[in-house]
């Protein structure tokens, strides 16, 4: 069959195109190399929907960012992903600091972001108890969000599916080509064939290669490589605002983040490298955050580190958004969406739309578009009585899994229904191993129960897809003959 | 194994135990000896036992039993005992909250989510362990890090092997116990690695574990790096300074397909936090008097909860304090309050009980920081001495004390030192 768009790479970018398009009556196909979507840069970040006032206007970067900061309040009622409005403080330590802001300010207030206002040392640490005593001065933007990046990502693919839209997964785009009649053939790795009308180029980091594989390889992507710390539970609540320091031309800096998930991270640096697959965190990113954040929140320490990741930044040759159509008829670039990306995601799909709608695709909206999605309850937020009235409906309530996030049998069942395949796909839907303890009690009932919701034996479950296994059995590891023969030697 | 599900749970207990360890058995069966007449024991796990069902090895109970059995059979008999005496045991059941009036909410598929009332409390939660994240080894995150504990669990428990060829990181006995474990599974284990230039793990698990199987023990070496995209390829290892910092021009790197992490157990005290205990920060885990009571009246606590033990006979002598103090809470004859706080000084890391008293004889548990090779004195105050081979911090000591040294003593605390005897002077 011919799809009418097919949108390569199911990150939040190829992700939030897709659930735009599901609201016409189109053929629409998403393709992710990875086994779930939201694997690549789109689970690896400090998810925040950032004021609207960082990025300057000249780039593409600034509108985007301030129209999709908008648009993530009404996503969020309709999807039921995690998304807070905690806002953020700009902060100056130094005199010379304060004309930043101002000009951040201006820069806000142009753009029409409201509530941005200039707030003393005095002010900051009476709304902010925690923060430095070096602090003199911070632009405070209530507009500012944190999300789950990775639940909004795989809750926006959701959404397009029940509208319609093909998602597939462990398929590699290798291959473009289009025909006379202005038809693209997309081959894949796995050996499978697609066709569709229009490409769209949502590859993330790959988006410099997919465009080269269009003829139309224009520009190309470097990573900038991100790491982020994430502290335990007991620092909940040292900030409650997303603290920034006073930004560089270069970086936005490293931040204290409030999650939504109630805990704090730390991070991100900035370092620019040419392997697209280094997601590796290192010592010396470690300490420059600790010693940059300690300057900011002093009561934050490297002792309180339960987990760490990395991320890269699709950082392209024009150090900008590349977002339109290209010389290559049917074939449009959603590439190199660096920094506000996350931010930016549901305006670039808009504006993706458009472009489809100024290149001639039909656009009918649909009469049975479903915007909403079934808001699950998470079990350990309940009151006690809606516990106990959950418990008594559905015994997989007073199953517990995750014992650091209080996640329940219930909730992970749903998750695996709802489409998580690995480890790592149900602990971002469900939270289960994102605790202290980092799976050491959940992972086994994690893989058991994808086993059995999946049908797979347990040497089939993996973190993350691909090569990612996590047991073997006995037989393949060692000759049992050999084994049976050392058992016999154990000392009793 | 034996398990016995009580059919209803009652609304009210005398002492209610939260883990059904060696702790919470030995405190259910502590609190039964002394008077409590109903007596329940919690735990989130399908089997009573914790711990102990995955340690498969033999080396548990020729204190406390007086024999050496393995660690499930050591299990089986406290649950025995347990249920001789008509305790409840509740598995696959959580306690998610516990508050200052002894009121604990717990969930269990069978019997939903219930709010049980108690007379008396023992936290016997056991302890968890430290992961990557806590010790930050920098690199990427593939399948095949995993703690050593999480490993025993899939190999004892569930029969399956978490790789080909294992790199362990840390000399804890888990690790060390998890290394003849995989070498007699057919994994091969290109080594243990040690920060610490003396290894923290019993003396015994080094020979029988290591040295009979040829394993090779690095002390002074750490893991600097993991590589590997979906699955771990190859950890880089490297020797360390006296600060502890790796030197990175001496590493070299081991090709393996798992990382194990034996790096050391945390006291589980989620709920102890939340009810608001009076924390050790040397310990982590909860403040304790002579009769095992926390700072909240009524709650007491025992095992690895309070501290880290290294032999489960401990844990068990120790909780049944617990539960018999629970139970004289609960009869209404508690013992007196301790008049004699006990202070860690000269190399002494954590002492528990934090405090004593002068009416009865108690033994006093500690860890020393740094080795002491040979002929260490443990001094308590000026009330007592002891002389003893040597002192290691993988090797829990203890010192007792009694009425009569305290005779002509009148002070209200006594500080715990350990040193070499020719440091003396
Ligand atoms: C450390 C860090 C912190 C950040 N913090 C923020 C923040 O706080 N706020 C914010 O707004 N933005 C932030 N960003 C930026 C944001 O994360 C990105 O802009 C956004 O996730 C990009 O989404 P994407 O869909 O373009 O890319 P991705 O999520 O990487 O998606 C691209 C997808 O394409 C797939 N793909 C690639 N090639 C192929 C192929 N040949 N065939 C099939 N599939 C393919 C990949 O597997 C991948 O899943 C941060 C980025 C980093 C690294
Ligand atoms: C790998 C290993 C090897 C060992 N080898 C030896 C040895 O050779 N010889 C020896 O003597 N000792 C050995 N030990 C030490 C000994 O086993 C431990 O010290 C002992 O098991 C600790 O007992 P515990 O009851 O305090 O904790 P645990 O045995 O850990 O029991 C705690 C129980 O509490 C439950 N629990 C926790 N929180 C909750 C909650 N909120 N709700 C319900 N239940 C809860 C847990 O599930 C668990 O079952 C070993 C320990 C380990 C880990």
């Amino acid at each position: 069959m011919r799809y009418d768009v097919a949108i390569i790479g199911g990150g939040v970018v190829g992700c939030a195109i897709a659930r735009a398009l599901s609201r016409y009556e189109l053929e629409v196909i998403l393709i992710e190399r990875e086994r779930e979507v939201g694997f690549g840069t789109s689970k690896a970040n400090s998810g925040i929907i950032h004021a609207g006032a960082h990025a300057k206007p000249t780039e593409l970067k600034g509108p985007l960012e301030w129209a999709g900061n908008q648009a993530w309040g009404p996503l969020h009622e309709e999807l039921g992903f995690g998304f807070k409005r905690v806002g953020e403080l700009i902060v100056a330590v130094e005199e010379e600091q304060l004309d930043t802001l101002e000009k951040l300010r201006q820069q806000g207030v142009d753009r029409g972001v409201p509530g941005l206002e200039l707030w003393d040392g005095e002010q900051v640490r009476a709304e902010e108890p925690n923060v430095s005593e070096d602090i003199i001065a911070a632009l405070w933007a209530p507009t500012a969000g944190v999300v789950n990046p990775y639940e909004a990502t795989l809750l926006l693919a959701e959404s397009a599916a029940r509208n319609g839209v093909t998602i597939t997964t462990d398929r590699t785009v290798t291959a473009l080509s289009s025909d006379d009649e202005g038809t693209w053939r997309i081959d894949t790795e796995e050996g499978v064939a697609y066709h569709s009308r229009f490409v769209i180029n949502a590859a993330g980091l790959h988006s410099d290669e997919v465009a080269a594989l269009a003829g139309v390889g224009d520009f190309t992507i470097k990573p900038r490589k991100g790491e982020e710390y994430l502290l335990d539970k007991r620092l909940s609540g040292i900030v409650s605002r997303i603290i920034f320091p006073c930004p560089t031309p270069t970086t936005k800096g490293i931040l204290v983040i409030p999650t939504v998930d109630g805990t704090i991270m730390v991070g991100p640096t900035a370092e620019d490298l040419d392997d697209k697959t280094d997601t590796s965190t290192s010592e010396a990113g470690a300490e420059q955050i600790f010693r940059s954040v300690q300057r900011l929140v002093p009561g934050i320490s490297r002792k309180d580190v339960i987990a760490e990741f990395a991320g890269l930044r699709s950082i392209s040759s024009t150090n900008d958004f590349i977002i339109g159509p290209t010389a290559a008829r049917g074939f449009i670039n959603a590439a190199g969406i660096q920094s506000p990306g996350l931010t930016a995601s549901p305006a670039i799909a808009e504006q993706i739309v458009g472009f489809l709608d100024d290149e001639g695709l039909k656009l009918r909206e649909r009469d049975d578009y479903e915007p909403t999605l079934p808001h699950p309850a998470r079990f350990a937020q309940q009151p006690l009585d809606e516990q106990i009235r959950l418990a008594a409906a559905d015994p997989r309530f007073a199953h517990l899994v995750c014992r650091c996030e209080h996640v329940t049998e219930a909730e992970v069942v749903e998750a695996i229904h709802r489409g998580a395949h690995t480890l790592d796909g149900v602990k971002f839907r469900a939270r289960c191993g994102m605790g202290r303890c980092q799976g050491g009690f959940c992972t086994w009932r994690v893989i058991e129960l994808l086993a059995r919701e999946l049908d797979l034996d347990v040497t089939e479950v993996t973190k993350c897809g691909g090569d990612s296994w996590i047991a073997l059995e006995r037989e393949d590891v060692a000759d049992p003959t050999e084994v049976a023969s050392v058992r016999e030697e154990v000392p009793t | 194994m034996i398990t016995t599900q009580p059919r209803q749970i009652a609304s009210a207990y005398d002492v209610v135990i939260v883990g059904a360890g060696p702790a919470g058995l030995a405190a259910a069966l502590g609190a039964r000896e002394q008077g409590a007449e109903s007596v329940l024991i919690v735990d989130r796990e399908r089997e009573a036992g914790g711990i102990l069902l995955q340690c498969i090895h033999s080396g548990f109970g020729l204190q406390y039993f007086k024999e050496e059995v393995t660690g499930p059979e050591y299990a089986e008999r406290s649950l025995e005992a347990a249920i001789e005496h008509d305790v409840d045991i509740l598995t696959d059941a959580f306690v998610m909250d516990l508050t200052e009036d002894r009121r604990l909410v717990l969930m269990s598929p069978e019997h939903g989510v219930v709010i049980v009332r108690a007379g008396a409390v023992v936290l016997a939660m056991g302890a968890r362990e430290r992961t990557r994240g806590a010790i930050q080894i920098p690199g990427t995150r593939p399948a095949g890090v995993l703690t050593a504990g999480l490993a025993q669990k899939m190999v004892n428990l569930h029969g399956y092997l978490p790789g080909r060829r294992a790199v362990i990181l840390g000399s804890g006995d888990i690790g060390l116990i998890m290394a003849r474990r995989l070498t007699l599974e057919g994994v091969e284990v290109a080594g243990v690695f040690e920060i610490m230039p003396y290894a923290n793990g019993l003396g015994r698990n080094i020979v029988q574990c290591l040295q009979d199987y040829d394993i090779p023990l690095h002390l002074s070496t750490t893991v600097i790096d993991i590589h590997g995209h979906d699955r771990v390829e190859r950890v880089t290892v490297a020797p360390v300074d006296e600060e502890l910092t790796p030197d990175a021009s001496r590493a070299w790197d081991i090709p393996c397909d798992t990382l194990l992490l034996s790096v050391g157990l945390i006291p589980e005290n989620e709920l102890s936090r939340t009810l608001g205990v009076r924390m050790d920060p040397l310990t982590n885990g909860p403040m304790v008097t002579s009769a095992m009571e926390t700072s909240v009246p009524g709650v007491f606590a025992a095992g690895n909860v309070v501290h880290i033990n290294d032999l489960a006979d401990w844990v068990s002598e120790e909780a049944l304090i617990a539960g018999r103090s629970a139970a004289r809470r609960v009869t209404g004859n508690p013992h007196p309050a301790d008049n004699i706080r006990v202070i860690p000084g000269e190399n002494v890391g954590a002492v528990v009980p934090q405090s004593v008293s002068s009416d009865r004889p108690h033994r006093i548990s500690f860890r020393v920081n740094r080795p002491i090779l040979e002929d260490a004195v443990i001094k308590l105050g000026d009330v007592r001495r002891r002389r003893v081979r040597a002192l290691a911090p993988a090797e829990m000591a203890t010192i007792n004390i009694a009425p009569r040294l305290l005779e002509s003593f009148h002070g209200d605390a006594l500080r715990l030192d350990a040193f070499a005897a020719a440091e003396e002077g």
